[in-house]
């Protein structure tokens, strides 16, 4: 009889749990103990300055700050949405609230459980006044958090906003450790307690951080022992120190990658890995300038600039020409938008269209009298940005302009040229963000002051597609609104969309089981391992 | 005696808060501010987040305001904390860097010294011979060569094709694990290359100095006496003509007091040591102003002390120049 109860109960319980497609328990993945072991050293040129991810804006913080914490959401392999702390979401009719279940079983590094406490306290923090954060915007539209109980939570926003969901890949901090506490004067910066796969063990100033596999993490227990980033500010040192096995990954340089490891003894050791990285290097117009104004002109500038010659020149090879803001290979992007391809013969015939002729015969085109010269202004200290601005410097005189190079400190450069508005052409980059948002850097309402849209370019139909895009939860439609409005970036030419360059990395070859995704390689770092007999560093823990 | 030095102290306050108040004004002229490195740029980063930065800092005061609350609250001794964001106080921000940068400076120096006074003299007594040409040579490609390449250089030849000396760093990776006399045993080895290389390239200035230092003390008419009196060479050279040709030494020294926690960038991105320099080029980079003020006050502060403390010592040493006794 009993022996029957239990029979009934466990089948029950396998059918319940067979109905709901995605599970409430924390899911495991398969582990195999035998392949727990082993460290992995990064090498880092700058040290992260704050472990609770919201109060850093360095990419090293993040970094370290990503193994450590969960956000309720993350981006997976192929840089879509997916559930992390919350296993499912859902958006309301009006899309103004959307309701996250959390996992049940989620343990802090101190083994206090996860709640949706804590996920309202991150809330909380991060729009109070006294929290030095920059990630705030995304969640002063917020109305208010609920929390009805200790696994749902309930944001609802004044307005329907797509971006939202994104902002909840943000880690979320515990409520247990941080509740009365000035957040800037929290030992967490230091020593950070998370919910994710790599537990903080050791912060050397200066030297290194080293963090410790989590046994208890909710997919699993991660296969290295322990993950260390040592800080070498110098990257001629750091890839030295590469050579002689000290570090096991690293980010090279295109130089280092095409050049200087292509020999037998780097190739028997190391694993190199080249991808998309998430980044643009463009040429952007300042649109109040009296020439380049005219949509003709920056047409003809982007005819008369080899973006295949400078990424062969200026990048080995290793990037990819770019036609638009978005990330090619996910579904933000579209291939189906005017290029320009290097052809001086139409540059010219442009600039005649628009009125642009040299009378007086010294090379350089006028206009009404005026003779057609510029700066090009690029900051210091980025070799490739400069070697671009002396190419077209090259390229453009073919087509009769003058140009002049400026080469300034980066905040003087923003401060003095950017902000003021006081360049003609610049060369800088953009960090294509997950969330494609295009709001910051291309509304009109972002022209002037400090705001991203610096070179001021103003089109009402592109206006209309960007508010479109914020409040369309439907990827198929919102990626059909960011298409439509590549096409017209791309007809008018604001930027000369210069390449999209690659993230270069290299690995020691006794790390198994990495995967090169659209995400990069470190999307499933906590499934990577080591075979027991190549295992270099044996902790005692 | 000790009012003298009591004296010199008090005058070192007006002095200390002349340079600081200078030093404040310039730092703060620079373009760009905390703020903006914390916000600039950046998609990701909410638009309200310069304003709520300048706030936070008080950054939006005018500078000589924000100097007196600055010199207020350092006549409490409370620098402040770091505007980066880890927002750590100044103070153990310099602790955590100072011994790294004093450990290595103090070993170069104590190099330096033993290694260029039996340069300079020989090269004094023995001029023009070939030892004088071969080590002046030497010497002077060791000040001639740029710090940095000679550094890689070295780090590529020993550390990677040869792999007798670690490359970066002060500690090996399993440093926890190693016993005391290994610990030791450890940093020594790492500090090889770059003591190593920074006392090469200092030899040359201060070999050259003993050198002409020792040439006057040699043409005084009381060293042609002493060998009128038939004194040996060796006594002539080493008890008469080095003592006074070292005289000079200690202001020298005196000097070098506030390079003791100096550091240079370059040579610690080179061999990443964590020191002074690097910490200095950041703040300065990142416009982190209580850092940068902290690091010269307490710089300007040694330098003040480092006269003071070349003067009482060359009083100590040379009778003939003792405070309040006219010659």
């Amino acid at each position: 009889m009993l022996k029957k109860l239990c029979f009934l109960i466990l089948l029950a319980s396998t059918l319940i749990s067979g109905c709901g497609k995605e599970r409430e328990d924390a899911v495991k993945r398969k582990t195999d103990s035998a392949k727990f072991g082993d460290s992995i050293i990064e090498g880092s040129i700058g040290e992260p300055s704050n472990l609770i991810p919201i109060l850093a804006t360095d990419s090293s913080s993040h970094a370290i700050a990503g193994l450590i914490y969960n956000g309720l959401l993350k981006y997976d392999k192929n840089l879509n949405l997916t559930g992390d702390l919350a296993y499912k979401w859902e958006v309301s009719d009006d899309k103004k609230i959307i309701t996250f279940h959390l996992r049940k079983g989620v343990k802090w590094h101190d083994d206090t459980e996860f709640t949706s406490k804590d996920v309202k306290f991150t809330y909380e923090t991060i729009v109070d006044n006294n929290t030095p954060t920059a990630y705030d915007s995304d969640f002063r539209i917020i109305d208010k958090v609920e929390t009805p109980d200790d696994y749902t939570v309930k944001v609802y926003y004044k307005t329907a906003y797509a971006p939202a969901l994104s902002s909840w890949t943000i880690g979320i901090l515990p409520y247990h450790k941080l509740k009365g506490v000035t957040i800037t004067k929290s030992e967490l910066q230091r020593s950070p307690i998370g919910t994710g796969p790599y537990k903080f063990k050791e912060w050397k100033s200066g030297l290194s951080i080293t963090l410790e596999a989590n046994d208890n993490y909710y997919e699993g227990r991660p296969n290295l022992d322990r993950y260390t980033m040592k800080i070498i500010p110098d990257t001629s040192t750091m890839f030295l120190e590469l050579l002689n096995k000290n570090i096991d990954i690293m980010g090279l340089s295109p130089l280092q990658f095409a050049k200087q490891t292509s020999n037998p003894r780097f190739v028997s050791d190391y694993n190199k890995y080249s991808y998309l990285s998430n980044s643009y290097t463009y040429i952007g117009y300042n649109l109040k300038h009296k020439f380049l104004q005219d949509k003709r002109v920056r047409q003809a500038l982007s005819y008369a600039t080899p973006k295949e010659d400078i990424i062969k020149g200026v990048l080995f090879g290793l990037g990819v020409p770019a036609d638009g803001p978005f990330k090619p290979g996910t579904i933000w992007y579209t291939d189906n938008v005017t290029k320009y391809k290097y052809d001086l013969e139409k540059a010219k015939h442009l600039l005649k269209e628009a009125g642009f002729d040299d009378k007086n015969g010294d090379g350089i085109l006028e206009k009404d009298g005026v003779p057609f010269s510029i700066t090009i202004t690029t900051n210091q200290g980025n070799t490739t940005r400069s070697s671009i601005a002396e190419i077209i410097q090259h390229t453009w005189k073919k087509i009769g302009i003058k140009t002049e190079i400026r080469i300034l400190e980066w905040a003087t450069f923003i401060t003095e040229y950017i902000d003021k508005r006081n360049f003609d052409v610049v060369i800088l980059g953009w960090t294509i963000p997950m969330e494609p948002d295009p709001y910051d850097v291309w509304h009109s309402s972002r022209c002037g002051g400090k705001n991203l849209n610096f070179i001021c370019y103003q089109n009402k139909e592109v206006d209309k597609l960007i508010e479109q895009g914020r409040i369309e939860f439907d990827l198929k439609k919102r990626s059909d609104i960011y298409h439509k409005i590549s096409q017209i970036l791309a007809e008018d030419q604001p930027y000369t969309f210069l390449f999209y360059p690659k993230a270069l990395i290299a690995l020691h070859k006794r790390f198994k089981n990495v995967e090169e995704a659209p995400a990069g390689i470190m999307h499933n770092f906590i499934d990577w391992y080591v075979e027991k007999d190549q295992r270099r560093y044996k902790l005692t823990r | 005696m000790l009012t003298y030095i009591v004296k010199r102290l008090f005058e070192m306050i007006p002095m200390l808060i002349g340079i600081t108040l200078i030093s404040f004004i310039v730092v703060n002229l620079a373009p760009g501010n905390p703020a903006q490195f914390l916000s600039s740029m950046n998609p990701k980063i909410s638009e309200t987040a310069y304003q709520k930065f300048i706030n936070m800092y008080q950054l939006d005061k005018p500078v000589l305001e924000r100097y007196w609350i600055w010199l207020k609250k350092l006549s409490r001794l409370d620098f402040g904390n770091s505007f980066a964001s880890d927002q750590k106080p100044v103070l153990s921000k310099i602790a955590e860097r100072l011994p790294v940068t004093i450990y290595l400076n103090l070993v170069s120096m104590i190099l330096i010294i033993i290694i260029s006074i039996p340069i300079g003299v020989l090269s004094a007594v023995y001029r023009n011979s070939l030892f004088d040409r071969i080590t002046t040579v030497i010497v002077y490609i060791g000040f001639a060569v740029p710090t940095f390449w000679l550094a890689i250089l070295c780090a590529y030849y020993f550390g990677v094709i040869k792999g007798w000396l670690p490359i970066s760093g002060l500690t090996s990776y399993e440093f926890e694990d190693f016993s005391t006399l290994e610990k030791i045993y450890d940093v020594i080895w790492h500090s090889i290359l770059p003591v190593g290389i920074s006392v090469f390239g200092s030899i040359a200035g201060f070999s050259r100095f003993i050198k002409s230092s020792m040439m006057d003390a040699i043409n005084e008419d009381y060293i042609t006496a002493a060998y009128a009196r038939g004194l040996s060479k060796n006594t002539v050279i080493f008890k008469h003509a080095l003592r006074n040709a070292l005289l000079p030494v200690i202001t020298i020294l005196g000097l070098s007091i506030p390079g003791l926690i100096g550091g240079s960038v370059i040579f610690e991105s080179v061999f990443s040591i964590p020191g002074m320099g690097q910490l200095f080029y950041q703040s300065v980079m990142m416009r982190d102003y209580p850092v940068i003020m902290g690091i010269l006050v307490i710089g300007s502060f040694l330098t003040l002390l480092g006269n003071l403390i070349a003067d009482i010592s060359y009083a100590i040493a040379d009778p003939r120049i003792r405070y309040g006794k006219k010659k």
